[in-house]
């Protein structure tokens, strides 16, 4: 068999990562990865949610929309003409701490790809006549999960996790978008739209010194200011329920956990991978698959600088949520207590897999590039990571369960009847 | 560069890969003839029943072995059913060659036991309650059955509650003998794959699928009557939904035909997610939460989709801006730059696409599987760079002259 046997971190060795920090403050992180033929960026503001005003919740993802609606020489139909022409393919969004603006294409475009994303977030016209579009737009969102359950009751778990400063979802409210002036939309974007904590990520066939010298060119001379510490999360343990005439009954669940970044992360992470990863997981296989009490059912880890959760749900008709919710936090309380070895082998291979794998596409490198450097404050290099999950033991994720019982849940559910929680 | 390679086995069963010594990857699919179509009313939603519980077990491994071995090989595998075929892929680092090879086979002669079939029932009819509370809440199903009839393409691919509420595991294992025989099926790879040694191991193991036989002569459907759980209203009841969901479903060319390359392309300049028309007027001005458009292949036929979503007070306004946009383009059709960017754009997410073996296999498999037929990359790019305005006004004239049929679901 012609089978390729590189190792997670021989391939890295090919594509060592760089770090630069630009005197305006931003930092480039540079990946090449010659053998692909695209090359992909992630540019990383700190204009997320977390920098609106209390009462104008959905400001930062307003602003977002409306940089892209005409910047530099283009209007907002130029811009996307020369994007489509560029082939890329491209993303943008707003999270608690960031507004990013990424894209992946073909590699001979990133040079001009780079520059329209200077005009884009350096120099917009942030036009006064398009205010109502947008946040005509940012309404037409809002209603779209009033539509969803799983969207809905995912939403409302996360601000009940983190509390409304941290928690709150980047849409904003039919009342706060109804305030945002144009007033609010220059003063956010002078304020949160500069060099200091920018990130600028690219991987790819692209070389180092080009793309230093690129983004030099591109926002060597940007401003900077500073940026403010995180706020701290204000959630409590608390159980809601959303009456409605669903077919299903939308269960979502919380409790409180560590960020990527503390000692301890892949020792908590590695049990919700046991619990939620793959077909053999616990959850798949005692919740579905021997009981079919429902169709979807998972947990997942999220982090943020300062503080962290895991996330769950489980989607089920009226008659068996009840059981459903029992069995399914039975399981999160019971897992240190018969964990395997052979489970956490699995779990390894699967995050070695992917790491390799990950290597056959720049735009998942790029993005995860920038969410390692915002969380830990620097790359953290495949190898490296590797080597971590390698050296993890099945005391290790054991321990930390045991010391650290899930607690002081959030939960949501919609749907029919209420739940005894 | 990628290499194309084919085999047919003695059994009937065909094996194509498009091999690349480069990749870190490999992924291996089972395309099987099965779907929706292909099943009789006391069948609805078999096809779809029957890819649960390939997952449950075979003569050599548990349900639970299955899905343990999956994830031993720690990369990403699934399954899914459509109108015209039900796919098993997994993707993997290369070394995992021989064991998902072994894997993948043995599930495709599963034991389809008695007491798993009454559990996974219970997971199906799950599945359809989550649908129905999905926007647009079945209305693409409805658009279907409207169209084709509830029959043939028109037949939900998870059937009804009354289908599966009533299916038995006798009726499955006879549906599966009749469709899961080696002349349906075809054995896809992708990426780092070493083809010899794929076709020798297959050769080996699928020698008995020949043998599989229909015990079962089930009556043809009474076309005059409608299936039980079936509606044909053209209005989708949703009690609490706060949008109105507008489906038109019209005609469209098949997967065989040449116009295919310019249909896509007319709806990526009518409807694409960024910079169509549809966008500029609909989207970007906040009119609309959706408003697109696709064309959907079949082997001998297709579909056109407009879809709508918005607030139900501005429905009409919404519906009469897209009337006059896709009326415009009958009549005129499009601009050369707006050709240029789509061709440019679509291009480049080929070129894009291709980086991963994953993404290759489920195209490289589907055209085996229906049109005996590989188009490789460069292929692929050809027929989409060589599309003329003319093209693209002739596909329009063709196939959005007509009123589609409307559904709404609000």
């Amino acid at each position: 068999m012609s089978t390729s046997t590189k190792s997670a971190a021989d391939q890295s060795s090919q594509s060592e990562i760089t770090t630069h920090p630009l005197p305006c403050g931003m930092t480039v992180l540079v990946q090449p990865m010659p053998w692909l033929r695209t090359a992909a960026f992630t540019l990383s503001l700190r204009s997320g949610i977390q920098t609106e005003p209390d009462n104008r919740a959905g400001l930062a993802s307003m602003v977002c929309e409306m940089v892209q609606r005409g910047a530099g020489s283009f209007s907002s139909r130029d811009l996307v003409a020369m994007q489509d022409n560029l082939g890329m393919d491209r993303n943008s969004g707003v999270s608690t701490a960031t507004s990013s603006f990424g894209a992946a294409m073909p590699a001979e475009s990133f040079g001009e790809a780079l520059k329209l994303y200077a005009d884009i977030v350096r120099r917009p016209h942030l036009p006064a006549d398009q205010i109502e579009d947008a946040r005509m737009m940012m309404i037409q969102e809002l209603r779209a999960i009033e539509d969803e359950p799983t969207q809905r009751v995912m939403k409302r778990v996360r601000e009940l996790h983190y509390g409304s400063r941290l928690g709150r979802g980047n849409q904003g409210t039919m009342e706060s978008l109804a305030a945002i002036n144009s007033d609010d939309i220059r003063q956010f974007y002078q304020a949160n739209y500069h060099a200091g904590g920018a990130i600028l990520t690219v991987a790819g066939r692209v070389e180092a010194d080009t793309v230093v010298q690129l983004a030099q060119e591109a926002f060597g001379d940007w401003r900077t200011e500073n940026v403010d510490d995180a706020p701290l999360p204000s959630g409590a343990p608390v159980y809601e329920h959303i009456q409605a005439a669903s077919s299903q009954t939308h269960i979502a669940f919380a409790f409180p956990s560590i960020p990527y970044g503390h000692p301890d992360y892949f020792a908590m992470r590695a049990g919700i991978g046991i619990l939620s990863d793959g077909m053999s997981s616990r959850l798949f296989d005692r919740v579905r698959e021997k009981r079919g009490l429902c169709y979807t059912v998972s947990a997942s880890c999220h982090s943020l600088i300062n503080a962290g959760g895991v996330f769950g749900y489980a989607g089920t008709t009226p008659a068996r949520a009840q059981e459903t919710l029992d069995v399914t936090l039975g399981e999160i309380r019971n897992l240190p207590s018969d964990l395997e070895q052979s489970e956490l082998d699995r779990w390894k291979v699967r995050i070695e897999s992917g790491l390799i794998m990950e290597q056959e596409s720049s735009a998942s490198r790029a993005s995860s590039l920038a969410s390692d450097f915002y969380q830990i404050g620097r790359a953290m290099p495949t190898a490296e990571l590797s080597e971590i999950i390698e050296a993890l033991t099945l005391d290790d994720v054991k321990g930390y369960w045991e010391q650290h019982p899930p607690s002081d849940y959030r939960i949501v559910t919609l749907g029919p009847e209420k739940l005894n929680v | 560069m990628p290499k194309f390679q084919q085999a047919t086995l003695a059994n009937g069963l065909r094996i194509v890969a498009e091999t690349d010594p480069r990749n870190y990857s490999m992924s291996l699919g089972y395309f099987v003839q099965a779907g929706s179509r292909n099943e009789l009313d006391p069948q609805s939603g078999l096809s779809h029943f029957l890819e649960h519980m390939m997952f449950k077990g075979t003569q050599r491994r548990s349900a639970e072995d299955v899905n343990r071995e999956l994830d031993e090989l720690g990369g990403q595998s699934n399954a899914y059913t459509s109108e015209e075929q039900t796919v098993y892929y997994a993707t993997v680092l290369p070394k995992f060659q021989d064991r998902i090879v072994d894997l993948l086979t043995d599930m495709m002669s599963p034991i389809l036991d008695g007491d798993e079939f009454e559990t996974e029932r219970n997971v199906i009819l799950e599945e359809i309650a989550k649908y129905e509370d999905q926007p647009p809440f079945g209305g693409f199903e409805r658009a279907m059955e409207i169209y084709f009839s509830p029959r043939g393409l028109g037949r939900r691919v998870l059937g009804t509650s009354e289908s599966i509420e009533a299916m038995t595991a006798e009726r499955m294992r006879d549906y599966f003998n009749q469709r899961y025989r080696p002349e349906n099926i075809v054995l896809a790879a992708s990426g780092n794959v070493d083809f010899d040694a794929l076709v020798a191991e297959i050769d080996k193991r699928t020698s008995s699928w020949a043998d599989r036989v229909a015990a079962e002569t089930l009556p043809a459907d009474d076309a005059d009557s409608i299936p039980e759980g079936i509606e044909l209203s053209h209005r989708v009841a949703t009690p609490d939904a706060v949008q109105a969901y507008c489906i038109q479903i019209g005609n469209g060319p098949s997967s065989a035909s040449s116009q295919r390359h310019a249909a896509r392309l007319l709806a990526s300049i009518l409807g694409d997610e960024g910079g169509s028309r549809f966008f500029w007027d609909l989207i970007d001005t906040g009119r609309a939460e959706v408003a697109t458009c696709w064309p959907q292949e079949f082997s001998d036929c297709g579909a056109w989709f407009n879809y709508l979503v918005c607030v139900p007070d501005d429905l009409e306004s919404n519906q009469r801006f897209m009337r006059e946009i896709i009326h415009s383009v009958v009549e005129k059709g499009v601009t050369k730059e707006e050709l240029e960017q789509a061709i440019n754009k679509t291009a480049a997410g080929y070129i894009m696409q291709s980086e991963r073996p994953s993404n290759r296999l489920f195209s490289i498999g589907s055209r085996w599987l229906i049109h005996n037929e590989y188009v490789d990359l460069d292929q692929s790019l050809t027929n989409i760079r060589s599309v003329d305005q003319a093209a693209i006004a002739e596909v329009a004239k063709t196939y959005l002259s007509e009123e589609p049929t409307e559904i709404l679901a609000c």
